[in-house]
């Protein structure tokens, strides 16, 4: 298989308990470059679980994440599987950019002390350097003329602009978003809506856990729906809606959204 | 007339400071109320001053006073350093490690500053031979105040919350960048009113140390006591001595407040 065919990520058999309740079960995944996924199901069907497992924030008892063609995670020590050493587990979560439902800015940092913290501490840039790379991204989100205010000062929508310029500046291969519109005020939606869209007309890989059922009609290549930590159903937007007019469950999950 | 009171009383209505002069006057009449108040209690007094006598010792003051300095400037900083070891022991995954926190808070919190300062100089320091009585009260009081500010600083830093330590997290920051970079100015501004008080608690602390025979303020006032028989002359300037000690503290701890404000 030569690189380009390769797939940037790939899930094998993926399963993460919380003592008696299986949050993801078994589940396989491959995304290729520049693909764009979109994850959707009711509240509690694994899919906000699975996607923290990508970067690692939730620990999984079973399967392989691999990233770029290789094993990333966990290493097998006397038979048993073990989370990686700290430093590589950071090295791949600074490849990935992970946007969260409520933006989880610093709030003793400025907009832009934000957005340069990952470049200066994690990749060692000057602070001249840093600072010309989040100019750049805040001006991209349209947040430029905020850099110096505190995220206090912000509405929702610029907080969650500013969280998507922070994962950007470290250049990332793969951006994450866990419900990013969920926390905001309905007028709010189109500017986090509109940059997202903007990321992904330049190519960007991303995988997004939403309940905005735009994010699937308009930017995604594929749309999965989960429900109690299984694949459902999956394919191209209009294959999904196709297959909702079957299936009673998917169909009435998207009534209810739409 | 009432309404030009209530002005210069009053905290404005829009939640915006006071003006100076509002402040002044309020600040100089509580001052001399409170003054007056001890004006007329000691005026009350039969009691015969003799400040002549203490003025004699005023060396022994003074030395006394600038041994407590000493003593509480080096505990101070010792039990910041073993404040933020047990802090993070608490939360640490190694288990030996967080019931070793666990276990000295408890102890050393729940017994007498009295024994431990015993215990430590006369059965401890005496078994592993050390005899420096300064040393040993600058180490039980550092190990002292810190099992209080170890549990002031565990407290800021799980009032900063999960998230953040996640999203430090999520774009590659190790566990001590997170720390270093992200939790603790979160945690410093909000734990520097506690932790202020702690430092007023630990420098007034020191004065147990007497009952070691370390040459500290109060040891000395009780010995100028002894020598003149004049007991308030002898122990009003205790007072004053330990105020010029904590109130220092109090206005950097106000300015650092300021200088970490960000609005929330």
């Amino acid at each position: 298989m030569s690189i380009a065919n390769q797939p940037l990520l790939k899930l094998e058999n993926i399963t993460k308990r919380f003592k008696e309740l299986t949050a993801v079960n078994g589940v396989n995944l491959e995304v290729s470059l520049g693909e764009k996924l979109v994850i959707i199901g009711p509240s509690g069907s694994g899919k906000s679980t699975l996607l923290r497992a990508i970067n690692l924030l939730e620990e999984i008892e079973e399967g392989t994440i691999s990233f770029e063609g290789r094993e990333v995670g966990y290493v097998m020590r006397g038979g048993k599987r073990h989370p990686d050493r700290p430093q590589a587990i950071s090295a791949l979560r600074a490849e990935i950019g992970m946007v969260f439902q409520h933006f989880h800015l610093f709030p003793h940092m400025t907009v832009l002390g934000n957005v340069m913290e990952g470049p200066m501490t994690v990749q060692r840039k000057s602070a001249e350097e840093a600072r010309t790379i989040a100019l750049d991204i805040l001006e991209k989100v349209g947040l430029a003329d905020k850099r110096d205010v505190f995220p206090a000062t912000l509405s929702g929508g610029q907080k969650q602009r500013v969280a998507i310029a922070r994962a950007l500046a470290m250049r990332p291969k793969l951006m994450l978003f866990d419900e990013p519109t969920s926390a905001l005020d309905p007028e709010l939606v189109g500017e986090v809506f509109d940059t997202i869209h903007t990321l992904a007309d330049e190519g960007m890989t991303m995988i997004i856990v939403t309940h905005h059922m735009g994010f699937a009609r308009e930017l995604a290549d594929r749309v999965i729906f989960m429900e109690s930590g299984n694949f459902l159903a999956q394919g191209t937007p209009e294959e999904l809606f196709s297959i909702a007019q079957d299936n009673e469950r998917i169909r009435g999950f998207l009534n209810r959204l739409l | 007339m009432g309404n030009m009171l209530s002005a210069i009383w009053s905290q404005p209505e829009d939640g915006s400071a006071p003006p100076l002069f509002s402040r002044i006057v309020a600040f100089t009449t509580v001052l001399l109320l409170i003054s007056a108040l001890f004006w007329f209690a000691f005026n009350q007094l039969q009691y015969g001053w003799n400040w002549g006598a203490v003025w004699q010792y005023r060396q022994k003051f003074l030395q006394g006073w600038l041994t407590t300095l000493l003593i509480s400037a080096a505990a101070l900083c010792l039990s910041l350093l073993i404040s933020v070891f047990f802090a993070l022991a608490r939360r640490s995954r190694l288990l030996p490690l967080r019931y070793l926190s666990l276990l000295y808070i408890e102890v050393v919190r729940g017994t007498p500053l009295l024994v431990q300062i015993l215990v430590f100089f006369y059965v401890v320091a005496d078994a592993v031979g050390v005899s420096n009585r300064y040393a040993v009260g600058i180490l039980t009081l550092a190990l002292f105040a810190g099992a209080y500010l170890s549990e002031i600083i565990r407290a800021g830093i799980e009032s900063v919350g999960e998230s953040q330590l996640e999203s430090a997290a999520a774009i590659g920051l190790t566990r001590l960048q997170t720390y270093r970079f992200v939790i603790f100015p979160q945690v410093v501004r909000r734990i520097l009113p506690p932790l202020t008080g702690q430092f007023a608690s630990l420098i007034k602390d020191s004065s147990l140390l007497s009952i070691i025979a370390v040459s500290e303020f109060t040891l000395n006032a009780q010995e100028v006591n002894a020598f003149t028989f004049s007991t308030l002359e002898s122990y009003l300037p205790l007072a004053v001595g330990y105020l010029l000690l904590t109130l220092p503290i109090s206005l950097f701890s106000r300015y650092l407040e300021q200088k970490y404000r960000y609005a929330t």
